[in-house]
Protein backbone atom coordinates (compact mmCIF):
# COMPACT_ATOMS: atom_id res chain seq x y z
CA UNK A 1 0.00 0.00 0.00
CA UNK A 2 1.50 3.30 -1.04
CA UNK A 3 2.19 5.55 1.84
CA UNK A 4 0.35 8.35 0.13
CA UNK A 5 -2.98 8.15 -0.62
CA UNK A 6 -3.78 8.55 -3.84
CA UNK A 7 -6.96 11.58 -3.70
CA UNK A 8 -9.85 12.13 -5.88
CA UNK A 9 -8.38 13.58 -9.59
CA UNK A 10 -9.32 17.15 -10.16
CA UNK A 11 -8.88 19.00 -13.64
CA UNK A 12 -6.09 21.09 -14.21
CA UNK A 13 -6.30 24.24 -14.21
CA UNK A 14 -10.07 23.87 -12.31
CA UNK A 15 -8.15 26.54 -9.43
CA UNK A 16 -5.06 27.98 -8.57
CA UNK A 17 -5.30 26.74 -5.06
CA UNK A 18 -5.63 22.86 -6.32
CA UNK A 19 -2.48 20.94 -6.91
CA UNK A 20 -1.99 18.49 -9.87
CA UNK A 21 -1.17 15.12 -9.70
CA UNK A 22 2.24 14.14 -9.89
CA UNK A 23 3.53 10.60 -9.14
CA UNK A 24 6.70 9.85 -7.70
CA UNK A 25 9.31 8.02 -10.08
CA UNK A 26 12.44 8.13 -8.36
CA UNK A 27 14.16 9.52 -4.71
CA UNK A 28 17.86 9.87 -4.26
CA UNK A 29 18.73 10.11 -0.42
CA UNK A 30 21.74 13.17 -1.21
CA UNK A 31 22.76 13.64 2.54
CA UNK A 32 21.51 12.24 6.10
CA UNK A 33 19.01 15.19 5.42
CA UNK A 34 17.96 16.10 2.57
CA UNK A 35 16.79 13.80 -0.95
CA UNK A 36 16.06 14.47 -3.98
CA UNK A 37 12.15 13.62 -5.46
CA UNK A 38 11.65 13.02 -9.32
CA UNK A 39 8.14 13.14 -10.17
CA UNK A 40 5.88 12.90 -13.64
CA UNK A 41 2.62 14.73 -13.80
CA UNK A 42 -0.20 12.11 -14.02
CA UNK A 43 -2.17 14.22 -16.78
CA UNK A 44 1.35 13.90 -18.82
CA UNK A 45 1.64 17.72 -18.81
CA UNK A 46 4.88 18.89 -17.84
CA UNK A 47 5.25 21.35 -15.82
CA UNK A 48 7.51 24.63 -17.35
CA UNK A 49 9.96 26.90 -15.02
CA UNK A 50 12.25 29.21 -14.99
CA UNK A 51 14.98 29.00 -12.58
CA UNK A 52 14.62 29.86 -9.22
CA UNK A 53 11.36 29.58 -9.29
CA UNK A 54 8.90 27.24 -6.38
CA UNK A 55 6.44 25.07 -6.81
CA UNK A 56 3.80 24.38 -3.42
CA UNK A 57 4.52 20.49 -3.25
CA UNK A 58 1.41 18.28 -0.90
CA UNK A 59 1.63 15.32 1.13
CA UNK A 60 -2.05 15.14 1.10
CA UNK A 61 -3.23 14.60 4.61
CA UNK A 62 0.10 16.48 6.27
CA UNK A 63 0.30 19.90 4.26
CA UNK A 64 1.69 21.81 1.42
CA UNK A 65 5.08 23.19 1.25
CA UNK A 66 7.00 25.68 -0.61
CA UNK A 67 10.32 24.03 -2.58
CA UNK A 68 12.72 25.61 -5.56
CA UNK A 69 13.02 23.50 -8.57
CA UNK A 70 16.33 21.88 -8.38
CA UNK A 71 16.14 20.68 -12.32
CA UNK A 72 16.81 21.57 -15.39
CA UNK A 73 14.63 24.12 -16.79
CA UNK A 74 15.13 23.10 -20.10
CA UNK A 75 15.43 19.39 -20.34
CA UNK A 76 12.59 17.51 -20.82
CA UNK A 77 11.98 15.00 -17.87
CA UNK A 78 10.71 14.39 -14.55
CA UNK A 79 10.35 17.24 -12.14
CA UNK A 80 12.67 17.62 -9.79
CA UNK A 81 12.72 18.77 -6.05
CA UNK A 82 15.81 18.94 -3.36
CA UNK A 83 14.51 18.87 -0.17
CA UNK A 84 15.71 18.96 3.07
CA UNK A 85 13.82 16.91 5.98
CA UNK A 86 13.03 19.08 8.75
CA UNK A 87 9.76 19.62 9.10
CA UNK A 88 6.39 17.71 8.92
CA UNK A 89 5.57 18.22 5.55
CA UNK A 90 9.22 17.70 4.51
CA UNK A 91 9.46 14.59 6.96
CA UNK A 92 6.28 13.24 4.98
CA UNK A 93 7.71 13.61 1.77
CA UNK A 94 11.04 12.36 2.59
CA UNK A 95 9.18 9.10 3.39
CA UNK A 96 7.08 9.02 0.00
CA UNK A 97 8.19 6.13 -1.99
CA UNK A 98 8.19 5.45 -5.52
CA UNK A 99 4.73 5.28 -7.32
CA UNK A 100 3.45 7.52 -4.67
CA UNK A 101 1.40 10.57 -5.54
CA UNK A 102 1.96 14.41 -4.66
CA UNK A 103 0.67 17.25 -5.14
CA UNK A 104 1.75 20.03 -7.17
CA UNK A 105 0.65 23.88 -7.66
CA UNK A 106 2.78 26.43 -9.47
CA UNK A 107 5.45 27.19 -10.56
CA UNK A 108 5.21 30.56 -9.14
CA UNK A 109 7.77 33.17 -7.94
CA UNK A 110 10.43 35.55 -9.83
CA UNK A 111 13.34 33.50 -11.32
CA UNK A 112 17.01 34.21 -11.23
CA UNK A 113 17.25 35.59 -15.25
CA UNK A 114 20.73 34.73 -15.68
CA UNK A 115 20.23 35.90 -19.86
CA UNK A 116 20.97 39.58 -17.87
CA UNK A 117 24.27 38.39 -17.79
CA UNK A 118 24.91 37.39 -20.93
CA UNK A 119 28.75 38.86 -22.06
CA UNK A 120 29.85 38.85 -18.11
CA UNK A 121 30.90 37.19 -15.53
CA UNK A 122 28.74 35.10 -13.29
CA UNK A 123 29.01 34.42 -9.26
CA UNK A 124 26.73 31.71 -7.84
CA UNK A 125 27.05 31.86 -3.85
CA UNK A 126 25.28 29.23 -2.43
CA UNK A 127 24.74 28.16 1.21
CA UNK A 128 23.94 24.95 2.83
CA UNK A 129 20.53 23.30 0.88
CA UNK A 130 20.86 27.17 -1.20
CA UNK A 131 22.47 25.54 -3.89
CA UNK A 132 19.42 23.48 -5.06
CA UNK A 133 17.32 26.46 -6.09
CA UNK A 134 20.70 27.44 -7.99
CA UNK A 135 20.96 24.81 -9.55
CA UNK A 136 18.43 25.81 -12.52
CA UNK A 137 20.55 28.43 -13.03
CA UNK A 138 23.78 26.67 -13.18
CA UNK A 139 22.85 24.20 -15.69
CA UNK A 140 21.28 27.09 -18.02
CA UNK A 141 24.43 28.83 -17.49
CA UNK A 142 26.54 26.02 -18.35
CA UNK A 143 24.60 25.36 -21.20
CA UNK A 144 24.95 27.94 -22.90
CA UNK A 145 28.77 28.38 -21.99
CA UNK A 146 30.14 30.59 -24.47
CA UNK A 147 27.54 32.97 -23.47
CA UNK A 148 29.03 34.33 -20.80
CA UNK A 149 32.01 35.27 -18.75
CA UNK A 150 34.04 34.17 -16.26
CA UNK A 151 31.81 31.44 -14.33
CA UNK A 152 32.50 30.66 -10.52
CA UNK A 153 30.73 28.91 -7.80
CA UNK A 154 30.75 29.58 -4.22
CA UNK A 155 29.39 27.04 -1.98
CA UNK A 156 29.64 26.73 1.56
CA UNK A 157 28.44 23.80 3.69
CA UNK A 158 28.28 22.39 7.81
CA UNK A 159 30.97 19.80 7.06
CA UNK A 160 31.92 17.60 3.69
CA UNK A 161 29.54 15.09 4.40
CA UNK A 162 26.48 17.75 3.95
CA UNK A 163 27.62 18.77 0.29
CA UNK A 164 25.09 18.24 -2.24
CA UNK A 165 25.37 17.50 -5.90
CA UNK A 166 29.34 16.67 -5.11
CA UNK A 167 29.98 14.50 -8.47
CA UNK A 168 28.05 17.02 -10.51
CA UNK A 169 30.71 20.01 -8.66
CA UNK A 170 33.40 17.99 -10.36
CA UNK A 171 31.87 18.08 -14.05
CA UNK A 172 30.63 21.63 -13.58
CA UNK A 173 34.88 22.40 -12.92
CA UNK A 174 34.98 20.53 -16.50
CA UNK A 175 32.83 22.49 -17.74
CA UNK A 176 34.58 25.69 -17.42
CA UNK A 177 33.07 26.78 -14.17
CA UNK A 178 35.64 28.16 -10.87
CA UNK A 179 34.33 26.13 -8.05
CA UNK A 180 35.23 27.01 -4.73
CA UNK A 181 33.74 24.86 -1.73
CA UNK A 182 33.98 25.40 1.79
CA UNK A 183 32.74 23.61 5.15
CA UNK A 184 32.07 25.20 8.80
CA UNK A 185 34.79 22.15 10.32
CA UNK A 186 36.15 18.83 8.92
CA UNK A 187 37.76 15.57 10.07
CA UNK A 188 41.20 15.77 9.99
CA UNK A 189 40.61 13.55 6.15
CA UNK A 190 39.06 16.80 5.03
CA UNK A 191 41.74 18.00 2.98
CA UNK A 192 39.42 21.07 1.42
CA UNK A 193 38.78 24.63 2.72
CA UNK A 194 37.46 25.00 6.22
CA UNK A 195 35.83 29.11 6.85
CA UNK A 196 32.95 31.50 5.64
CA UNK A 197 31.76 31.05 2.20
CA UNK A 198 32.47 35.13 2.43
CA UNK A 199 36.00 33.77 2.79
CA UNK A 200 36.07 32.66 -1.04
CA UNK A 201 34.64 36.15 -1.96
CA UNK A 202 38.63 37.49 -2.23
CA UNK A 203 40.13 34.14 -4.37
CA UNK A 204 37.48 34.28 -6.98
CA UNK A 205 38.12 34.61 -10.38
CA UNK A 206 35.75 37.75 -11.35
CA UNK A 207 35.32 40.90 -12.84
CA UNK A 208 33.15 42.48 -9.93
CA UNK A 209 32.20 45.71 -12.26
CA UNK A 210 29.94 43.69 -14.92
CA UNK A 211 29.49 40.15 -12.66
CA UNK A 212 25.93 39.52 -12.16
CA UNK A 213 25.84 37.91 -8.43
CA UNK A 214 22.98 35.46 -7.41
CA UNK A 215 23.20 34.47 -3.56
CA UNK A 216 21.30 31.34 -2.07
CA UNK A 217 21.05 30.32 1.42
CA UNK A 218 19.99 31.30 4.86
CA UNK A 219 19.35 35.08 5.14
CA UNK A 220 22.12 35.84 7.80
CA UNK A 221 24.76 34.24 5.19
CA UNK A 222 22.93 35.93 2.19
CA UNK A 223 23.64 39.45 4.47
CA UNK A 224 26.88 38.59 4.77
CA UNK A 225 27.88 37.52 1.70
CA UNK A 226 26.40 40.46 -0.34
CA UNK A 227 28.14 42.86 1.86
CA UNK A 228 31.11 40.94 1.23
CA UNK A 229 30.61 41.31 -2.76
CA UNK A 230 29.98 44.76 -2.47
CA UNK A 231 33.19 45.11 -0.85
CA UNK A 232 35.11 43.70 -3.36
CA UNK A 233 32.99 46.20 -5.89
CA UNK A 234 30.03 44.41 -7.20
CA UNK A 235 27.03 46.81 -7.68
CA UNK A 236 24.56 45.98 -5.00
CA UNK A 237 22.07 46.40 -8.13
CA UNK A 238 24.00 43.02 -10.12
CA UNK A 239 23.45 41.19 -6.80
CA UNK A 240 20.25 38.83 -6.32
CA UNK A 241 19.11 36.99 -3.73
CA UNK A 242 16.21 34.03 -3.34
CA UNK A 243 14.38 35.19 -0.03
CA UNK A 244 13.03 32.57 2.28
CA UNK A 245 9.61 33.23 3.99
CA UNK A 246 6.51 31.51 5.02
CA UNK A 247 4.80 31.02 1.48
CA UNK A 248 1.61 29.44 1.65
CA UNK A 249 -0.89 30.06 -1.33
CA UNK A 250 1.98 31.02 -3.74
CA UNK A 251 -0.24 33.69 -5.01
CA UNK A 252 -0.24 36.90 -3.24
CA UNK A 253 -3.62 36.36 -1.87
CA UNK A 254 -2.93 35.01 1.83
CA UNK A 255 -0.10 37.28 2.81
CA UNK A 256 1.16 34.78 4.96
CA UNK A 257 4.84 35.44 3.28
CA UNK A 258 4.63 38.87 3.39
CA UNK A 259 8.22 41.34 3.88
CA UNK A 260 6.63 44.67 4.57
CA UNK A 261 5.62 45.81 0.79
CA UNK A 262 6.81 42.86 -0.62
CA UNK A 263 4.80 39.23 -0.89
CA UNK A 264 7.99 37.09 -1.71
CA UNK A 265 5.72 34.39 -3.59
CA UNK A 266 4.79 36.78 -6.11
CA UNK A 267 7.30 39.92 -5.52
CA UNK A 268 9.85 36.77 -4.82
CA UNK A 269 11.56 34.62 -4.07
CA UNK A 270 14.29 36.05 -6.17
CA UNK A 271 15.07 39.83 -5.65
CA UNK A 272 17.69 42.40 -6.50
CA UNK A 273 19.81 43.01 -3.20
CA UNK A 274 19.54 46.57 -3.77
CA UNK A 275 15.53 46.48 -3.12
CA UNK A 276 15.74 44.25 -0.09
CA UNK A 277 19.47 45.77 1.25
CA UNK A 278 17.30 47.68 4.17
CA UNK A 279 14.88 44.94 5.04
CA UNK A 280 17.51 41.84 5.48
CA UNK A 281 18.90 44.07 8.64
CA UNK A 282 15.70 45.02 10.15
CA UNK A 283 13.72 43.13 12.77
CA UNK A 284 10.65 42.14 12.83
CA UNK A 285 9.62 42.53 9.44
CA UNK B 1 61.54 32.61 -6.45
CA UNK B 2 61.36 36.19 -4.46
CA UNK B 3 63.12 36.48 -1.83
CA UNK B 4 60.78 37.44 1.72
CA UNK B 5 61.80 41.03 1.24
CA UNK B 6 60.76 41.02 -2.44
CA UNK B 7 57.15 39.01 -1.35
CA UNK B 8 56.32 40.92 1.55
CA UNK B 9 55.36 44.27 0.06
CA UNK B 10 52.68 42.19 -2.08
CA UNK B 11 51.01 40.88 0.84
CA UNK B 12 48.07 42.23 2.04
CA UNK B 13 49.13 41.84 5.73
CA UNK B 14 52.12 44.10 5.16
CA UNK B 15 50.48 46.53 2.83
CA UNK B 16 51.53 49.93 2.85
CA UNK B 17 54.99 49.55 5.13
CA UNK B 18 57.52 51.41 4.01
CA UNK B 19 60.80 50.03 3.16
CA UNK B 20 63.02 50.31 6.15
CA UNK B 21 59.94 49.00 8.21
CA UNK B 22 59.47 46.13 6.03
CA UNK B 23 63.24 45.11 5.90
CA UNK B 24 63.12 44.97 9.44
CA UNK B 25 60.34 42.79 9.85
CA UNK B 26 62.07 40.78 6.85
CA UNK B 27 65.01 40.30 8.92
CA UNK B 28 63.22 37.89 11.25
CA UNK B 29 61.63 35.80 9.01
CA UNK B 30 62.53 32.67 7.11
CA UNK B 31 61.23 30.34 4.13
CA UNK B 32 59.82 27.11 5.95
CA UNK B 33 58.48 24.30 3.37
CA UNK B 34 56.78 21.65 4.92
CA UNK B 35 55.24 18.19 4.03
CA UNK B 36 51.77 17.61 4.04
CA UNK B 37 51.17 16.45 7.87
CA UNK B 38 53.66 18.38 9.13
CA UNK B 39 52.60 20.88 11.81
CA UNK B 40 53.90 24.44 12.32
CA UNK B 41 52.75 24.47 15.86
CA UNK B 42 50.72 22.23 18.57
CA UNK B 43 48.37 23.30 20.86
CA UNK B 44 49.88 24.44 24.38
CA UNK B 45 53.35 25.06 22.63
CA UNK B 46 55.35 27.92 23.29
CA UNK B 47 53.87 31.08 20.56
CA UNK B 48 57.33 31.55 19.01
CA UNK B 49 56.38 31.82 15.39
CA UNK B 50 53.92 33.25 13.04
CA UNK B 51 53.16 32.04 9.59
CA UNK B 52 51.91 33.74 6.50
CA UNK B 53 51.71 30.53 3.97
CA UNK B 54 53.28 31.46 0.61
CA UNK B 55 51.82 28.12 -1.52
CA UNK B 56 49.50 25.21 -0.19
CA UNK B 57 46.66 25.43 2.79
CA UNK B 58 47.44 24.52 7.00
CA UNK B 59 44.61 22.93 8.78
CA UNK B 60 43.93 24.47 11.84
CA UNK B 61 43.18 21.95 14.20
CA UNK B 62 41.61 21.37 17.39
CA UNK B 63 41.46 17.83 19.57
CA UNK B 64 38.43 16.50 21.49
CA UNK B 65 38.29 13.70 23.48
CA UNK B 66 34.91 12.74 22.20
CA UNK B 67 34.61 14.02 18.47
CA UNK B 68 38.82 13.61 17.41
CA UNK B 69 40.45 15.61 15.72
CA UNK B 70 38.40 18.71 14.06
CA UNK B 71 39.76 21.66 11.39
CA UNK B 72 37.95 24.54 12.79
CA UNK B 73 39.54 27.09 10.01
CA UNK B 74 42.17 26.65 7.32
CA UNK B 75 44.60 29.41 5.74
CA UNK B 76 45.21 29.05 2.46
CA UNK B 77 48.13 31.77 -0.39
CA UNK B 78 48.12 34.85 1.25
CA UNK B 79 46.92 33.99 5.16
CA UNK B 80 48.28 34.89 8.39
CA UNK B 81 48.63 31.75 10.48
CA UNK B 82 48.93 32.82 14.26
CA UNK B 83 48.73 35.76 16.80
CA UNK B 84 49.72 34.14 20.18
CA UNK B 85 53.32 35.56 19.52
CA UNK B 86 51.73 38.65 20.82
CA UNK B 87 49.28 37.68 23.69
CA UNK B 88 50.93 36.93 26.57
CA UNK B 89 51.16 33.75 27.84
CA UNK B 90 52.90 33.40 24.21
CA UNK B 91 51.18 29.93 23.73
CA UNK B 92 49.70 28.53 20.66
CA UNK B 93 45.95 27.74 20.89
CA UNK B 94 45.09 25.01 18.33
CA UNK B 95 47.41 22.60 16.07
CA UNK B 96 48.73 24.07 12.92
CA UNK B 97 49.07 21.36 10.47
CA UNK B 98 50.02 21.68 6.55
CA UNK B 99 47.20 20.11 4.79
CA UNK B 100 49.33 19.42 1.41
CA UNK B 101 52.44 20.56 0.31
CA UNK B 102 52.98 24.20 1.80
CA UNK B 103 55.39 26.86 1.79
CA UNK B 104 55.37 29.94 4.77
CA UNK B 105 57.30 32.48 5.73
CA UNK B 106 57.90 31.74 9.41
CA UNK B 107 58.53 35.03 11.10
CA UNK B 108 60.06 34.54 15.05
CA UNK B 109 58.04 36.00 17.32
CA UNK B 110 60.50 36.98 20.18
CA UNK B 111 62.84 39.06 17.59
CA UNK B 112 59.36 41.11 16.20
CA UNK B 113 58.35 41.21 19.83
CA UNK B 114 61.65 42.77 20.47
CA UNK B 115 61.98 45.13 17.42
CA UNK B 116 58.46 46.08 18.47
CA UNK B 117 59.49 47.32 22.06
CA UNK B 118 62.42 49.22 20.72
CA UNK B 119 60.30 51.08 17.75
CA UNK B 120 56.64 51.58 19.35
CA UNK B 121 55.46 52.70 15.58
CA UNK B 122 56.35 49.26 14.13
CA UNK B 123 54.47 47.68 17.29
CA UNK B 124 51.78 49.93 16.74
CA UNK B 125 51.73 49.34 12.73
CA UNK B 126 51.58 45.47 13.21
CA UNK B 127 49.63 45.49 16.27
CA UNK B 128 46.87 46.80 14.20
CA UNK B 129 47.32 44.35 11.32
CA UNK B 130 47.25 41.35 13.81
CA UNK B 131 44.12 42.70 15.07
CA UNK B 132 42.14 42.71 11.34
CA UNK B 133 42.95 39.40 11.58
CA UNK B 134 42.35 38.65 14.99
CA UNK B 135 38.69 40.70 14.41
CA UNK B 136 37.90 38.68 10.79
CA UNK B 137 38.65 35.15 12.38
CA UNK B 138 36.48 36.47 15.61
CA UNK B 139 33.49 37.39 13.21
CA UNK B 140 33.55 34.10 11.31
CA UNK B 141 33.54 32.28 14.18
CA UNK B 142 30.81 34.32 15.68
CA UNK B 143 28.55 33.57 12.47
CA UNK B 144 29.61 30.02 12.40
CA UNK B 145 28.24 29.90 15.86
CA UNK B 146 24.86 30.45 14.69
CA UNK B 147 24.90 27.14 12.32
CA UNK B 148 23.44 28.55 9.84
CA UNK B 149 23.47 25.44 7.79
CA UNK B 150 21.96 23.01 10.81
CA UNK B 151 19.74 23.91 13.73
CA UNK B 152 18.27 26.72 12.56
CA UNK B 153 16.41 25.81 9.80
CA UNK B 154 14.58 23.10 12.01
CA UNK B 155 10.98 23.82 10.20
CA UNK B 156 9.75 23.30 6.34
CA UNK B 157 10.36 27.03 6.00
CA UNK B 158 13.82 25.98 5.93
CA UNK B 159 13.54 23.35 3.54
CA UNK B 160 13.67 24.97 0.55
Amino acid sequence: MPLLAEPTAVQPGASEMVPRLFRLVERRQDTADTFTILLEPNDGVPLAFSPGQFTMLSAFGVGEVPISVSGDAHATGPLQHTVRDVGAVTHALSRASVGDVLGVRGPYGTGWDVGDAHGRDVVFVAGGIGLAPLRPAVLEVLSHREDFGRVVLLYGARSPEELLFVDELKQWEGQGMEVLVTVDYGRESWAGRVGLVTKLIPRAGFDPMSALALICGPEIMMRHTALALVGRGVRSSRIRVSLERNMRCGIGLCGHCQYRELFVCVDGPVLPYAQVTGLLGLREV
Amino acid sequence: MRTIEQYLPDHPFFAGLDGPTLALVAGCATNVSLAAGEYLCREGDPADQFFVVRRGRVAIEVHSPTAGTLVIDTADEGDVVGWSWLVPPYRSSFDARAAEATGVVAFDGACLRGKCEADSRLGYELMQRVTQVMNLRLEAAQVRLLDLYGAMGTTDAAAR
